[in-house]
């Protein structure tokens, strides 16, 4: 059994696939070099793949998203997220983790992304650099990349997210999470419920359908924790959720519980920090 | 989450349905740029009879008709799905614009859209928070983890969206009304055998987390900081 990997450079995702795709054969590692241009690295991919049994990505946005496209030129049922593989069948993630799913996966070769944080990370392994085919197409290709404008810590890859939710209140109240946040170095970050009301802006929504984080600490503030906002929170190390009903399902995936109203707590953590650091 | 006895589905006996987020958008985008230069809007699902109500909603909200790709209620795996959908658009007359959330929120299979596109000779760009539509070119925008990477491609165009894209508007009372008699038409294709094959679905088990207590109300922000500090972030 051979197995092709499609791996970005310096990404812990894709030497978590490395592991599994170890477990269906002898891999080769691969990546792309040149703009990002999906059509034309999933040729170069689906090239290279040759009569591999398996073609592997980690189910990162650009794994899928460069799976789906070889799956599509040749024609091949494609599982994302999948956790483990025995034979022919896969196991996967759905509903953001809620659910899993085993299904049979019938093509040839077998397209398959690694949902993230399933497996650990592998030792890296040298890794084939491959050029983009000369008559590939790469009509949609990257032109430009825009910055954010005002910096700030982004959601993603923040060491701490202090995130409110509907128990916040209003837009103005997110002021006690954002001067808690400031004083963590960390990002504010919210719960649908509070995007969709207006109060902050959709950037800031930690969830399945927003951003998932890899924080060491979230601290969920009012946030009663259905399953679409914790599949975007799980991916911290540790969880704090701060929320005045204690039978809220939150504390259920959290590591550390307060129970309480977040209004008294937040500032009273913000003060407590600013009496250890001595100003 | 409870599952149905055949581990095939969520028994949603005492559930409601509703569009998926990255959709939703997808639906206030597609009526927001008919609305600016000019057009139709159609809304198109595969699901069984009860999805007319979604397909409704969304020509509450501006969508001018709908077409229903009707099922048993069985599930489709992508590949199916996209055959289905590539038939129905080759139907039609050609669509400027294809849009489609970049993954669904229950079966997460990232591919449909893409596989359409590849269908029908059509460019894709997937992942997207931003469109623009000018001169008979889509200028878009998805998020790279802060920055953000900005694509150029001529329609017609398939393009996958995600929630943030819009704030998608309430159907208005009178929307529903006009809702009621905008056209629907009803196909009920064939589903081919699936090749990603769905055996059963299985509630993961639980992690049993057993929070740490660190106390009640302001009197625990001592404690808390305490915690902090010990993980290093305070």
């Amino acid at each position: 059994m051979n197995a092709l990997l499609f791996v970005e450079p310096g990404d812990d995702l894709s030497l978590q696939a490395l592991s599994l795709a170890r477990s269906l054969g002898d891999v080769k590692a691969v990546s792309v070099e040149g703009p990002y241009a999906p059509a034309a690295w999933a040729a170069a991919i689906a090239t290279a793949a040759g009569d591999a049994d398996a073609i592997v990505a980690a189910g990162s946005d650009r794994g899928n998203e460069l799976l789906a496209h070889v799956a599509a030129r040749l024609d091949q049922p494609f599982a994302a997220n999948v956790i483990e593989v025995d034979g022919d069948v896969v196991t996967r993630v759905r509903w953001g983790g809620s659910l899993l799913e085993q299904a049979r996966l019938h093509g040839s070769p077998k397209i398959l992304t690694v949902a993230p944080h399933s497996q650990p990370a592998a030792e890296a392994v040298p890794v084939e650099v491959l050029a983009v085919p000369a008559d590939a197409d790469t009509s949609v290709r990257v032109v430009e990349t825009v910055s954010e404008s005002g910096g700030g810590v982004s959601l993603r890859d923040a060491k701490v997210v202090v995130s409110g939710g509907r128990g916040v209140g209003s837009s103005e109240a997110f002021a006690i999470i954002e001067e808690l946040a400031g004083l963590l170095g960390g990002a504010v970050g919210c719960s649908r419920v509070v995007t969709s009301a207006g109060w902050r802006p959709h950037t800031d929504q930690v969830g399945q359908t927003g951003t998932k984080i890899s924080a060491d600490l979230y601290v969920a503030c009012g946030i009663s924790g259905a399953t679409q906002h914790i599949a975007g929170a799980k991916g911290a190390k540790k969880i704090l959720a701060i929320n005045s009903d204690p039978e809220a399902p939150i504390f259920a995936s959290a590591d550390y519980a307060v129970v309480g109203d977040l209004h008294e707590i937040v500032p009273a953590i913000s003060a407590e920090l600013r009496r250890v650091r001595g100003s | 989450m409870v599952l149905t006895a055949d581990e095939q589905a969520l028994d949603t006996k005492h559930l409601g349905f509703t569009i998926s987020p990255h959709e939703e958008c997808g639906v206030e985008e597609a009526v927001r740029i008919v609305e600016a230069g000019g057009g139709e809007v159609v809304v198109l699902t595969l699901g069984p009879s009860e999805a007319e109500e979604q397909l409704r909603d969304c020509m509450a909200i501006g969508a001018d008709r709908a077409i229903l790709l009707k099922t048993d209620g069985v599930e489709w795996d992508a590949q199916a799905t996209a055959a289905a959908i590539v038939d129905a658009v080759q139907s039609e007359e050609p669509f400027d614009l294809l849009l489609f959330g970049n993954e669904s929120a229950d079966s997460g299979n990232y591919q449909v859209g893409i596989r359409v596109a590849y269908a029908l000779g059509l460019p894709v760009v997937t992942g997207l928070k931003k469109i623009e539509i000018a001169d008979g070119r889509a200028r878009v925008e998805r998020d790279a983890g802060g920055p953000r990477d900005v694509y150029e491609v001529p329609l017609p165009a398939v393009l996958t969206v995600l929630e943030g894209l819009n704030l998608p508007r309430y159907p208005s009372v009178p929307g529903r009304l006009r809702a009621k008699s905008k056209p629907l038409a009803v196909v009920e294709p064939q589903r081919p055998d699936s090749k990603l094959e769905k055996l059963r679905l299985v509630v993961p088990e639980e992690q049993g987390k057993q929070a740490e207590v660190l106390g009640t109300g302001a009197d625990a922000a001592p404690r808390i900081v305490e915690v902090m500090q010990q993980l290093g972030v305070a």
